[in-house]
């Protein structure tokens, strides 16, 4: 028995707030647990430093930074959604397939609204509330590809990876049946002038639109209670369950999440390129899990940040813009992001292995 | 020793196809003690815990508690009721923080227009853990980390804490130290007995007969499915436990 050394203990936690300040979270614990894993971060600026001082007319124009905001803003948007799901322990390949279903259906949605033919080419005069609705049925498709995911994945128990392959291959596939395999290529002149090239403050409106979703969707992820029990379910279900968190419901609320925000990436899409792009976003999903897992966010559920979901989101971005810059042929972006997504795996497992060991 | 059982169970039965788990076993815990319940493999103890924690229903027999009849319809049922279950691996989110994990399924969320949107209420989460260890002599290297880089001790004590602190009456507790070494151990024989002193029955389902000797305050014997001893900490040595376990006559002694 111990009852002096509890005594003591008891001493020194005399107040709660002396037991709650942590003395011992470093400022490097801070750092990494709000970037992620702080490396990454520090990759981004060693890459963003050095292309900047090799070509700083180029690389540094407010021109080419403008255009790098908005290449990475329908993949962030994707990629938010993505987080959510591997925070739970789960992964979504659809969202690339979501996306380009979700486009299809909200874009021949508005060609009907305004009137023009199938096969119309350019640009219509759909007005706000044309757009309004094709971002309806963008987002309400978008949420139920996501509720089939969770509900296949949460009350059948199939594993995600091969549920959410599927309904790639389903949503891909109605996508070419809605439109014969041909793009949309006719979409609201306003969408186009107004959210695909329009500016907030000097600031591209998809770019605004992206952060918005991600500084929302960051605060919903580490500040709330839906946040902390999907963190709960992606490192321990049974625990979770067994605590009275509504499983289920947190996991198909998770993968419609995801379905959602693949939908407004597709209104981003369309707004920004004025087609639908059936054949542009295979490689969507591959993109968004290597970015959240470069993120930190590990794959085995549990752990992750929205803040390393951005910085690894900006990386393969960057490293193509500097290859392009630097006259590297493009093509090499492609081995260095492979190279970079299995060292970030890497790098989990050991900080995982450390932890319990 | 208090006349009214706290938690009691009276000529429970369970049946799974052709194996009587349970054969009108009788179990009682008393408040404020540590109770260890104890038997062969087989003989019915985690039958038992499950029926008396809620994770399962007896097919004949009843559960009172203080002293009223009681349906445990599930764990959650026996929760609301001050029933709880610290299990062995299956408890906390390894990669939250400890006061987190206090607060799993409970959280406590900020008042007025943020609360309902769900914004927690961190910092009072961190206060109301840091006191439910500090009442219990719990010491963490931070409230902060992952419950996973917590030695094995450690996480046992904040899943012990976590019961302790939405169980006011019984706590079942499977084997606690069985993954442990000495000195974690000692410490959370240690944390079993601060509970106990808060007022709060423990239930210690163990094999390990010396350390139930050391810190139980009673002991109940079950053997095939029924309970035929109950020895009190000063009668108890271990060869007279295992004996009860193993070769005593199985009968049902008056209750």
């Amino acid at each position: 028995m111990n009852w002096s050394k509890s005594a003591a203990v008891r001493e020194s936690c005399a107040t709660p707030d002396a037991c709650a300040t942590d003395p011992q979270q470093t400022l490097y614990e801070r750092l990494h647990h709000f970037a992620g894993g702080g490396w990454i971060l520090i990759l981004l600026l060693v890459l963003v430093a050095g292309f900047w001082i090799a070509r700083p007319a180029q690389f540094g124009s407010t021109y080419n930074l403008t255009m790098l905001a908005v290449n990475a803003a329908i993949l962030l948007v994707l990629s938010v959604g993505q987080t959510y799901v591997i925070v739970s322990a789960g992964i979504d390949l659809s969202v690339g397939a979501v996306l380009v279903f979700s486009s299809v259906a909200s874009a021949q949605t508005m060609l009907w609204l305004s009137g023009e033919p199938a096969g119309t080419f350019g640009t219509t005069s759909g007005g706000w509330g044309v757009i309004a609705a094709g971002l309806l049925v963008a987002v309400a498709s978008g949420a139920a590809w996501g509720a089939l995911n969770g509900a296949l994945v949460a009350l059948v128990r199939i594993p995600a990876l091969i549920v959410t392959l599927g309904s790639l291959g389903m949503a891909l596939g109605l996508a070419q049946v809605l439109t014969g395999g041909v793009d949309v290529r006719a979409v609201p002149d306003l969408l186009v002038t107004q959210v695909g090239n329009g500016t907030l403050l000097g600031i591209p409106m998809l770019v605004v639109i992206a952060a918005l979703v991600a500084i929302v969707a960051a605060i919903a992820l580490h500040l709330t209670r839906f946040g902390l029990q999907v963190f709960a379910v992606g490192s321990n279900a049974e625990a979770a369950r067994r605590s009275g968190i509504r499983l289920r419901r947190r996991i198909v609320s998770v993968y419609m999440l995801s379905g959602m925000l693949a939908g407004l990436a597709a209104m981003m899409s369309i707004a920004r390129f004025s087609t639908t792009t059936i054949n542009g976003h295979a490689m969507d999903n591959l993109s968004t899990i290597s970015a959240v897992v470069l993120g930190g966010t590990s794959l085995f559920g549990g752990v992750g940040t929205m803040m390393g979901t951005v910085i690894g989101v900006f990386i393969p971005i960057v490293l193509l813009n500097g290859f392009v810059i630097l006259g590297i042929p493009p093509f090499w972006q492609t081995v260095a992001m492979g190279a970079v997504l299995i060292l970030a795996v890497w790098i989990d497992q050991i900080k995982r292995r450390v932890r319990q060991g | 020793m208090s006349a009214i059982p706290l938690l009691e169970a009276r000529s429970v039965s369970k049946r799974f196809g052709h194996v009587q788990a349970l054969d009108g076993a009788n179990f009682s815990v008393y408040p404020a003690e540590i109770c260890a319940l104890i038997g062969d493999n087989g003989a019915g103890k985690s039958t038992l815990v499950k029926i008396l924690s809620g994770a399962d229903r007896p097919d004949t027999g009843r559960i009172l508690l203080e002293g009223r009849e009681v349906a445990l319809a599930g764990p959650l049922a026996a929760q609301q009721m001050g029933i709880a279950t610290v299990y062995q691996d299956l408890a906390l989110a390894p990669d939250l923080a400890a006061s987190d994990n206090l607060f799993l399924g409970r959280e406590i969320v900020r008042g007025g227009v943020l609360g309902r949107l769900g914004f927690l209420d961190r910092r009072e989460m961190r206060a109301r853990a840091a006191r439910q260890f500090a009442r219990l002599s719990v010491r963490l290297r931070s409230p902060r980390v992952p419950v996973s880089s917590l030695s094995g001790g450690q996480r046992q004590s904040v899943a012990i804490a976590r019961a302790a602190m939405w169980a006011d009456k019984v706590i079942f507790m499977d084997e606690p130290t069985a993954a442990l070494g000495v000195a974690q151990t000692a410490r959370v024989i240690d944390l079993i007995r601060q509970v106990r002193d808060q007022g709060i029955a423990v239930v210690l389902i163990s094999h390990n007969m010396t350390q139930v000797i050391e810190i139980a305050d009673r002991v109940e014997v079950l053997r095939l499915g029924k309970r035929v001893a109950r020895i009190d900490k000063s009668a108890a040595t271990v060869e007279g436990l295992v004996a009860a376990m193993t070769s005593a006559p199985a009968r049902e002694e008056a209750a």
